[in-house]
């Protein structure tokens, strides 16, 4: 039986620190450290996000009985947000019912953060600090996901037929289920992750992508000047996807029609339906701020600042021996 | 026969794809953030013996094949089959030569081989990692040379040409590792 940690000595030694300079680094900036509850009677709405839940055997009443851990501390932070607290960050453990690999482990440490009166690219600035400060990177790169496809695959995303989509991806694969694909978005982000992500941040420059398309802006605020695209953005380094923030949505109205447009997304797929997050939809009437927030892996930035060449020996113990 | 679904992909799994039992060698999984997650696999096909990238859709199911490993005693061939023995029920089995394959130089009578069975028919034979061969034919080598020095072609019972050491005669029997068709070692008397 293996009941040695996944992790060394020194790895755990290095990862202290690691998280020690997070903290420092939004300290000097006067962001305020929270905790927000791991088990919540709320979930997310994603279409390709699934929870682990578990029961509560003391509920109040029956209907409140079933928990789910968090998938992200969004929700809860955004209602400390519309309840005044200023600028606030969050490290703490976020739980994806999803296969474990290289890069994934089921129970993994986000970092999350909130900036009032930043847009989204504000926040790249300061994310693109942070890592900086912690990978010795250089400035990262800036580029639309448009461009990011006119670039390596010569193609625009956000104008493409799915039939062009189709002939296109011919190039890349002869798998037979891609022809008979219906989803655009699905089509795209096969492309983004086998054929572009790979290619993203050189072994010194991390790369932001930003304007991701408005079918895929979950969190986000559409465009104003143009309604394709999304206030959403991720960060890319060594081919390995570390962070997604948004310029945040603010409207409540428009929140709920994505719950009901995920759900809608989810009946399609044969998924159980997920009830809407009241509490969230009752913070943004009441008003959230204007405000950008970012999730980031933390596992996944410290295995890269370490250079370790799995997720596992980033953790104390994966989830093979937990 | 079974389906899996990607969440049981694993390396050993043995599917069917393209209309081929197909044996999985790498199961990655590719998941963006926000999206949909996909399996990147790296089969080896059992028939072809071509090596392949496919991806998937997560959560898609596959048909698995009946596929199985078996060991068996190399017997004879008759020229068009060749013949395979267990050892303990004594069941006989015979493999063509595209399920034979490149294995054929490395057969020896007796010798336990891996037969790959595919709804019962052989599709591949593997032989043991190493072979004791006689050379049949090679140049006559200098007296006193120690290894070394490149060495000289030399062709075996079955066939096969290894490089030997220079004092390595015909008649002598050889230690082959068959996976890189290396010679190991005179073989011991």
């Amino acid at each position: 039986m293996n009941w040695q940690p996944t992790a060394t000595h020194s790895t755990l030694i290095k990862r202290a620190k690691f998280i020690a300079q997070i903290r420092a680094f939004f300290t000097s900036r006067n962001v305020l450290e929270v905790e927000t509850p791991l088990l919540s009677r709320n979930t997310i709405t994603d279409l390709h996000l699934d929870p682990f839940e578990t029961h509560f055997e003391y509920a109040a009443e029956e209907r409140l009985a079933r928990l789910y851990l968090q998938t992200s501390p969004e929700f809860h932070m955004k209602r400390l947000l519309a309840a005044g607290s200023g600028p606030i960050f969050q490290i703490c453990k976020a739980f994806r019912n999803e296969a474990a690999g290289t890069l994934h482990n089921p129970e993994f440490t986000m970092l999350e953060w909130y900036r009032l009166g930043f847009d989204d690219h504000q926040l790249m600035s300061e994310l693109d600090e942070l890592v900086q400060l912690l990978l010795n990177t250089k400035p990262a790169l800036k580029l639309s996901y448009q461009s990011v496809f006119q670039r390596f695959i010569k193609i625009d995303p956000l104008t493409i037929t799915l039939e062009q989509l189709k002939q296109t991806i011919t190039t890349y694969s002869q798998d037979d289920w891609l022809q008979q694909e219906s989803s655009r978005d699905t089509l795209l982000q096969w492309l983004f992750s086998m054929v572009i992500e790979p290619q993203l941040g050189d072994d010194i420059t991390p790369c932001f992508v930003f304007d991701f398309p408005a079918t895929q802006a979950a969190l986000a605020k559409i465009n104003q000047t143009n309604s394709q695209v999304a206030h959403r953005f991720e960060l890319y380094f060594k081919g390995i996807e570390l962070a997604n923030g948004y310029f945040e949505l603010q409207d409540s109205k428009e929140q709920q029609c994505r719950f009901i447009s995920d759900n809608r997304q989810r009946e399609i797929e044969g998924k159980p339906q997920r009830g809407a997050d009241q509490f969230l939809l009752a913070a943004l009437d009441s008003g959230l701020p204007s405000c950008a927030g970012v999730a980031l892996g933390v596992d996944r930035l410290f295995m890269l600042a370490a250079q370790l060449p799995t997720i596992s020996q980033a953790l104390s113990f994966d989830i093979s021996n937990a | 026969m079974a389906t899996f679904s990607t969440n049981q992909f694993k390396a050993g799994l043995k599917l069917m794809i393209d209309g081929e039992p197909c044996n999985i060698l790498e199961n990655e999984i590719v998941k963006p953030g926000k999206g949909q997650a996909f399996n990147r696999v790296k089969i080896r096909k059992l028939v072809s013996g071509k090596v392949l990238e496919k991806t998937f859709k997560s959560g898609e199911s596959v048909e698995g094949a009946d596929v199985m490993d078996t060991d068996l005693a190399y017997l004879y061939t008759d020229g068009e089959f060749w013949h395979f023995m267990n050892n303990e029920t004594f069941e006989q089995i015979a493999a063509d030569e595209k399920a034979v394959a490149d294995c054929v130089k490395w057969l020896v009578e007796g010798d336990v081989c891996t037969i790959t069975l595919w709804n019962g028919n052989p599709i591949a034979v593997l032989s043991p990692n190493f072979v004791e061969l006689e050379i049949t034919e090679t140049d006559p080598g200098l007296k006193g040379d120690t290894a070394g020095t490149g060495g000289k072609p030399a062709t075996l019972s079955t066939g096969a040409v290894v490089r030997v050491p220079l004092f390595v005669q015909i008649g002598e029997v050889i230690r082959v590792d068959t996976r890189n068709g290396e010679y190991v070692g005179r073989a011991q008397k």
